[in-house]
């Protein structure tokens, strides 16, 4: 009852809800095609493997275009986990833990996305 | 009234509970005369006209309309007055108060939580300044009706707080029908009001809490679809803030627009 009377609007929750959104929508289009392509397809002989190989794959990597679109596929899905795990461990009444919890879920997933950088740059 | 084609008795439990006399709320059995044009509460004001006339419950319109004749039918919340006892094959049927919500006598609850978020999203339509009648009423093009009509059908019935495990879980959250009624009078062209309702429905216990089980759309008997209304909120919340980053004087109202 209290709460509906709670005016503090956070600021930075709408930011994790859409970082987390937009991770669901890369989760669940994206992911799946690389889960075919690179780990069924082209290990299991279905598409040429040339197209996979070490010099056409780091030729690859070095246009910046390929490495904004690796950075947005590797850190979304990071904060669709974070929300997601952090909701989920709340409901299963860890709820007093929240604050922890929130640090460790979306520490975890900043710390991804900067590794990702780092690996990726 | 038809004669029975099916059967001609039916059993139902239903939940007693009456704070002079029980100390916690326990199951009545009772069995009545049935007839297949029967909705549940037929069942119900039978038992309280011939059998039992202790026995308390709410309803009005018999007709789906007014809201207030909400009950949990076999674990699920369905408006009594809609549903037919021939839909339910298995016996007895089970008939208990709206979940989430505190008992106060039998299948009576105590509201006052959802009638006090009610008002705090302020479902009317607010006018930074009225304009005088005589320059008459504030027109809207059926497109502009379109952008709303859907979640303007809500009766208040709290079926979606009873289907909702977040607000069971928590029982800050704003909740499904307050939400997606914020949302209706933010998407009205006539309203300006927006701001107003914005400490309500973006605090943490407004539309954060909702993690899109969306039981609340399922159990609706009006087809408000308050799951849709909460995630489109989210999307205009989120769309302000972030407009605001870049325009820090940008209003909350061309998100919620923009966003349907
Ligand atoms: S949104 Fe639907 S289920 Fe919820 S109170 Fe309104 S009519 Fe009832
Ligand atoms: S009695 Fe009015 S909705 Fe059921």
């Amino acid at each position: 009852m209290a709460s509906a009377n709670r005016t503090s609007v956070p600021r930075i929750e709408p930011i994790w809800w859409a970082l987390f959104s937009a991770g669901g929508f890369v989760s669940a289009f994206l992911v799946p095609v690389h889960l075919f392509v690179n780990g069924l397809a082209v290990p299991l002989g279905w598409l040429d493997t040339d197209i996979a190989s070490y010099a056409r794959m780091s030729e690859l990597i070095n246009q910046p275009l390929v490495r904004i679109y690796l950075f947005v596929l590797i850190a979304l899905p990071l904060y669709t986990w974070a929300h997601r795990f952090l909701f989920t461990v709340q409901d299963m009444g860890l709820a007093r833990f929240r604050k922890p919890l929130a640090v460790l879920c979306y520490g975890s997933a900043v710390t991804g996305s900067f590794w990702a950088v780092w690996i990726l740059w | 009234m038809k004669a029975s084609t099916s059967r001609s008795t039916i059993k139902l439990e239903v939940t007693r509970y009456r704070p002079s006399v029980d100390s916690e709320p326990h199951d009545q059995s009772y069995e009545i005369p049935c007839t297949d044009d029967m909705v549940v509460l037929d069942a119900l004001n039978y038992i309280k006209d011939r059998v039992d006339g202790t026995l308390s419950f709410r309803w009005s319109c018999h007709m789906g309309v007014c809201g207030s004749c909400g009950v949990m039918v076999n674990g699920q919340p369905k408006l009594s007055c809609a549903i037919f006892l021939r839909d339910y094959k298995r016996e007895p049927i089970h008939i208990e108060p709206l979940t989430n919500f505190p008992i106060i006598r039998d299948l009576v609850t105590d509201i006052t939580d959802f009638m006090t978020k009610l008002k705090a999203v302020k479902p009317w339509i607010i006018r930074k300044k009225e304009k005088p009648l005589s320059e008459g009423e504030y027109r809207q093009s059926a497109e502009e009706l379109e952008r709303y009509h859907q979640f303007s059908g809500c009766i208040n019935c709290m079926l979606c707080y009873s289907a909702c495990p977040v607000y069971g879980l928590h029982p800050g959250f704003l909740g499904p029908a307050a939400a997606a009624l914020a949302y209706r009078y933010n998407l009205d062209s006539r309203d300006q009001g927006n701001d107003e309702r914005q400490p309500a429905i973006a605090s943490q216990e407004g539309i954060w809490e909702c993690t899109f089980v969306g039981e609340c759309t399922v159990v609706c008997p009006k087809d408000v679809d308050p799951a849709a209304a909460l995630q489109r909120s989210k999307v205009a919340t989120a769309q302000s803030l972030l407009g605001s980053f870049i325009l820090p004087r940008a209003s909350g109202k061309s998100a919620t627009e923009g966003s349907s």
